[in-house]
């Protein structure tokens, strides 16, 4: 067993993903079969090798400071679950 | 019959006043919908916007102000490219009703031209996957034969150029999305180098793998239409800026002295038709002068897993986003913060989504970290220099682009690993960040597709499009008896 139902359940929680009793029998399966085949790169020797970051050779990308028209709130509040005098409302967080 | 002309031929037509944008957008509009209820190729087709827009190109081109020689020209957009106002839903439950307040620089740059929008295409959940059956509008339909996919995870752009439902589409390729569903459908798709075509819009899978490209139903409509939306984009700080040569017009059909090569790991396990049409293309490759020089690309093997701990590890930091809060599906039974994180996200994605974000999500969990996603990352750089080497010998590299034509629907769906492993010839262009094309080659004994696939080095589209277009010169020109 490369992951067990305890450890896909935390995962998936991790992920924020609850998982119903049929998806955990399933991916319990497929996520060993998944792993074990993705082990293959263990074959490798990687001793000498740096990871790839990049696919080329690339430097950080710096854009002027300056002002510039956006997204308008309107069409950003159309999108919104709910949205309430300028507001994302979720359920209440302090108590 | 317009809707069954290509790209170039449109415009050309356009060019000499034969015909109007509004001729062209009724034809769609009378032949798309009835299409799609056997193929949905599209998720949204909107006939009243597309009639609209071809009306304000005819006033354009009758006041002599075409923006450019394809003004008019609808092109079918996949559903993860953002479109203002028109939604854009990833096939996923989760963006269902998500309308973009922007466009993608990709659309911006085809609107600077006056070409439209057809529709939005059918796609595998947030383009995971090889079959377009991971959509949660149902699986497109191969046109060729509607028991079999279409391939994906661009199934729906692919299907809708094959079956005539628009002249050339935008998809995009993250481990073969544009390349296996083009291979399938018997039309050309072209995944140019990562950084060649800006992301700004495509809503991110894997970005360090992630590229938009074309299909058409020539090399040159595929070409015509990449060299419109290639270039530097500075809201997408991956883009590179250097000047593109690509160019439809400058194809000439010719391969004389360019290095062919051929590799030997790419032509293992491959269906004995498929590897017999391949086979036969290279040796006409040969007699039109072509140098063919047998390679190795010892790293093949490995591409997937690495492919698929890079990939997922991506997913699950770029998916994390949708949490319910400022867009996007939000569960209707929550109790308190975590619970509309928990529920929004469990029920909004879907099976092969919630499978991606969980491998990713542990491989990049503390004592794992190292042993996957790192060793992962130095794969890759090995699969980066074994192209490397290649390239420092041959011009190109010829391959099938997949190891069987398209499968039944159902046929893999309980089996997430086989179809994974299905992607194995397509998936080290991404790694490597190098262009691909797959080109139509004829069809198996069951009349279905076989693509052959051209890799090239990086920014080197103009030579593999050439490569293509002197295969497409050698094979009968085939359609759907749709």
């Amino acid at each position: 067993m490369k992951i067990n139902e305890d450890q896909i359940i935390k995962t998936a929680r991790l992920a924020r993903l609850e998982l119903s009793e049929n998806e955990r029998e399933e991916y319990s399966k497929q996520l060993n079969d998944i792993i074990e085949y993705v082990e293959k790169i263990n074959e490798l020797d990687t001793s000498n090798v740096k990871p790839a970051d990049h696919i080329m050779e690339i430097s950080n990308v710096f854009r002027d400071d300056a002002v510039k028209k956006s997204i308008d709130r309107k069409s950003i509040e159309q999108n919104a679950p709910s949205f309430v005098d300028g507001f994302f409302v979720v359920p209440k967080i302090i108590e | 019959m317009l809707h069954r002309k290509g790209l170039l031929e449109l415009s050309a037509l356009l060019d000499r006043k034969e015909i109007s944008a509004s001729e062209i957008a009724r034809s769609y509009i009378d032949h798309v919908p009835a299409m799609n209820s056997r193929i949905n190729a599209y998720i949204t087709f909107e006939p009243d916007k597309l009639i609209a827009s071809a009306e304000e190109s005819d006033r354009r081109r009758s006041s002599g102000s075409a923006l450019s020689k394809f003004d008019g020209i609808p092109v079918a957009i996949k559903d993860n490219i953002n479109t203002e106002g028109t939604r854009t839903t990833c096939a996923s439950k989760i963006l269902e009703n998500f309308v973009p307040p922007f466009n993608a620089t990709v659309i911006e740059k085809l609107k600077a031209k006056g070409l439209l929008i057809a529709g939005k295409t059918n796609m595998d959940e947030f383009a995971m996957g090889s079959s377009t059956e991971n959509s949660s509008f149902g699986p497109a339909k191969n046109p060729y034969n509607t028991e079999r996919v279409p391939g994906g995870s661009s199934g729906g752009s692919a299907a809708a150029v094959s079956a005539f439902m628009a002249p050339a589409a935008l998809g995009s390729d993250t481990g073969g999305s544009i390349r296996q569903p083009a291979a399938f459908c018997g039309v050309t798709g072209i995944k140019p180098t990562y950084g060649r075509v800006s992301r700004y819009g495509l809503v991110a899978y894997a970005s360090s793998l992630d590229q938009i490209g074309t299909f058409g139903r020539s090399v040159d409509d595929a070409a015509a239409l990449l060299e419109i939306i290639a270039g530097h984009d500075p809201l997408d700080s991956t883009s590179i800026n250097c000047e593109s040569d690509i160019s439809a017009s400058a194809l000439n059909g010719s391969v004389k002295g360019i290095k062919v090569g051929v590799p030997a790991e790419y032509f293992n396990g491959i269906d004995i038709e498929i590897r017999s049409i391949i086979e036969k293309k290279i040796d006409a490759l040969e007699n039109l002068g072509a140098e063919i020089i047998p390679i190795n690309l010892k790293y093949t093997q490995y591409a997937i897993p690495v492919y698929y701990l890079i990939a997922t590890a991506e997913a699950s930091s770029n998916l994390a986003r949708y949490d319910g809060v400022r867009y996007g599906y939000r569960s209707p039974d929550t109790k308190d913060l975590s619970s509309l994180y928990l529920k929004s996200r469990s029920q909004g994605f879907g099976k092969e989504v919630k499978r991606r974000i969980i491998i990713g999500t542990f491989s990049l969990s503390s004592g794992y970290y190292d042993a996957y996603y790192v060793k992962a990352l130095k794969g890759r750089t090995l699969i980066i220099n074994d192209f490397k080497d290649a390239f420092s010998r041959v011009d190109a590299i010829i391959s099938p682009v997949t190891t069987t034509t398209a499968f039944k629907i159902g046929q893999m769906s309980s089996d997430p690993l086989q179809m994974y492993m299905s992607d194995i010839l397509t998936i080290s262009a991404n790694l490597a960040g190098i262009p691909g094309i797959s080109v139509p080659a004829g069809l198996d004994s069951n009349g279905l597709p076989v693509g052959l696939q051209i890799m090239g080095n990086h920014f080197m589209e103009q030579k593999i499009l050439e490569v293509a277009k002197t295969v497409e010169s050698t094979c009968e020109k085939i359609s759907p008896a749709i």
